[in-house]
């Protein structure tokens, strides 16, 4: 079985709120020195397709859309012990909305050849869009399912455990398939162990371009953009936190309720 | 001229806050720009009701009926929705942003070439400019985003947006939109739903939610979050790395892979504050954050907390709610 996992390489959002800027002009975050990670959501997807692959056998390959430096990333997921990676890296595949993206990324996947599964995270872990892996599905022409947490693949078909609003479901469908990832306590990201990150330095990652894929520019210039960002507006907050005094605890407890009700918040 | 187009989950009768929310925002829209208010009602069986939706403000009713609209399947709602498009000619189209919202409103967008924006809190005209407003950057930031071609299609939040009030007598017209739906357009089916026992409010709509993380260290804790909820008549939701842990079911999560909530209280216990989880939680109007660690990311957000152990510190607080509730 050969599946495809799409990693994005992204600014460490997990950081103090003091440390986020916002580029006045772009109107995007600032990176400054804050460091390059791979998004937490698309490990829990590389760490679903290791252990289909455990199971199954098969492939799996990392391909990531970036600038140059995103070459980093791909040699995270190697060193999960990903069997092979991609990067896909164009100076006119920087500033693309999702429905460009998703059209390279499609490229990319039937490029690689019989592909029975592609996933993502199910959250891009900087934008916090939720839409890739339908988009995704929309290009291939495959089925999608969307917040999978556990996948098992059988006979060509996958049968999957789908978080929804108040429960989960049973999805069922033929392969290939797109999924989106979401993690629970059955996809932890394993840690890598030395041998693969040392094995993953040395491998090769092939650089695709947007001609190599034979990407249609209509789909990723400018003007293809169907939403534009007028304005980033950062929602002034009050940071004072009262802190609710008290001798012991349980006497902190009783005077937080009290405060409470005094604020006719209960 | 806007004309707005409503989904709506359900035969339409009653009407959900959140269907009232989104009727509220096409409403606006519609009268700004002298546009007319569309509700879709995906449905099988026969004609009836709906006219909720006409009171709440929709000035056309169109019922798409089919057999394989019944359950709620992607493929089907996309086809479905895209064979109404022509007849309707909306451009806005506006979704609930929940488990179906989030895959049908960007599959229907790429049918239609439409943009697509989810996860959105406010909806604007500026002229015959919409613009859309949408948490970023884990919440830190509010983006707006106009339109530049149009359909456009948008899922948004619950209990962002101000619902549409009921005008009794209102009127409007219901039309059919014939279907044509192949069972062959199936690509994945549900064999078993299994609702998670979910006591009380429902974490989307919840006025007031309690919510535990790592520092609970076990699932045990969150029986004491479930007695709090039921006295706040609220709903207990889990940080990632509870639901991670398998403490609580993943459809707890709070947070950027979970749901997003704005109740008017939040209290988080034993909560650090990742960005992604404040992602989730940040539309809350009250913040309290219960925690050991006076550093923790959670105080900077939060309007009141304690520094201590949940241990000693919950049960009491528990019995003075109690008390001051029920008393």
């Amino acid at each position: 079985m050969n599946i495809v996992v799409c990693i994005k390489q992204i600014i460490d959002p997990e950081i103090p709120a003091e440390q986020f800027r916002l580029d006045p002009a772009t109107r995007r975050q600032i990176r400054g020195g804050l460091s390059l990670v791979v998004s937490a959501y698309d490990q829990n997807a590389v760490e679903v397709a290791l252990q289909l692959r455990e199971r199954g056998g098969g492939t799996v390959t990392a391909l990531c859309l970036g600038e140059r430096g995103a070459l980093g990333a791909v040699k995270t997921a190697l060193g999960m012990s990903v069997d092979a990676g991609v990067l896909v890296s164009d100076p006119v595949l920087l500033e693309v909305e999702a429905f460009g993206v998703a059209h390279v990324l499609a490229r990319a996947v039937q490029k690689l050849g019989a592909v029975d599964l592609v996933l993502t995270g199910c959250v891009s872990g900087d934008t916090g869009r939720k839409i890739m892996a339908p988009l995704l599905a929309e290009e291939l022409g495959w089925g999608c399912v969307t917040f999978a947490t556990r996948v098992q693949v059988q006979d060509g078909r996958a049968l999957v455990r789908r978080i929804v609003d108040d429960g989960y479901e049973m999805v069922e469908g033929a392969l290939p398939l797109v999924l989106s990832i979401l993690s629970d306590d059955t996809n932890v990201p394993r840690y890598s162990k030395l041998k693969d990150i040392m094995a993953a330095a040395k491998k090769q990652v092939p650089t695709w371009t947007a001609a190599d894929l034979g990407v249609e520019p209509a789909r990723v210039e400018a003007a293809a953009a169907r939403l534009r960002l007028r304005d980033m507006q950062i929602p002034h907050r009050e940071s004072r936190c009262e802190l609710v005094a008290g001798d012991t605890p349980p006497e902190q407890g009783a005077r937080l309720a009290e405060r409470l009700r005094a604020l006719k918040l209960i | 001229m806007t004309d707005v187009l409503i989904v709506n989950a359900g035969p339409g009768d009653p009407v959900s806050q959140h269907t009232r929310e989104l009727l509220g925002a096409a409403r606006r829209l519609a009268d700004a720009t002298r546009g007319r208010v569309h509700a879709a009602v995906l449905a099988s069986g026969p004609d009836g009701g709906g006219d909720a939706l006409i009171a709440h403000g929709a000035d056309t009713l169109w019922r798409l009926n089919h057999p394989l609209l019944q359950q709620p399947q992607a493929d089907c709602w996309v086809s479905g929705l895209c064979q109404a498009m022509p007849l309707i000619g909306p451009q806005v189209i506006l979704l609930a942003d929940d488990a179906l919202g989030k895959e049908v409103g960007p599959r229907l967008a790429a049918r239609l070439g439409a943009g697509i924006l989810t996860e959105v809190i406010a909806v604007a005209t500026e002229g015959e400019a919409v613009l859309l407003h949408r948490p970023m950057y884990g919440g830190r930031t509010v983006a707006i985003l106009e339109a530049t071609r149009f359909p456009v299609v948008a899922t948004v939040k619950p209990r962002a947006i101000p619902p549409a009030a009921e005008q009794v007598g209102r009127t409007g017209e219901q039309r059919s939109v014939p279907l044509s739906l192949d069972p062959t357009l199936i690509r994945v089916s549900v064999r078993e739903r299994v609702a998670e026992e979910v006591r009380g409010a429902r974490l989307e709509t919840a006025r007031v939610v309690v919510s535990g993380g790592r520092g609970l260290k076990g699932a045990e804790p969150f029986q004491q979050l479930q007695e709090l909820a039921q006295i706040l008549k609220g709903a207990v939701g889990a940080s990632r790395a509870a639901t991670d842990a398998g403490w609580v079911p993943a459809s707890w999560q709070v947070g950027q892979t979970g749901k997003t909530v704005s109740p008017e209280l939040y209290i988080a216990i034993g909560i650090s504050g990742a960005t992604q989880h404040l992602a989730g939680m940040s539309g809350a109007k009250a913040i309290v954050a219960i925690n050991t660690d006076p550093d923790a990311p959670i105080f900077k957000m939060a309007h009141l907390g304690v520094v201590g152990d949940f241990k000693a510190v919950l049960p009491a607080f528990i019995a003075k709610c109690r008390d001051l509730l029920q008393g």
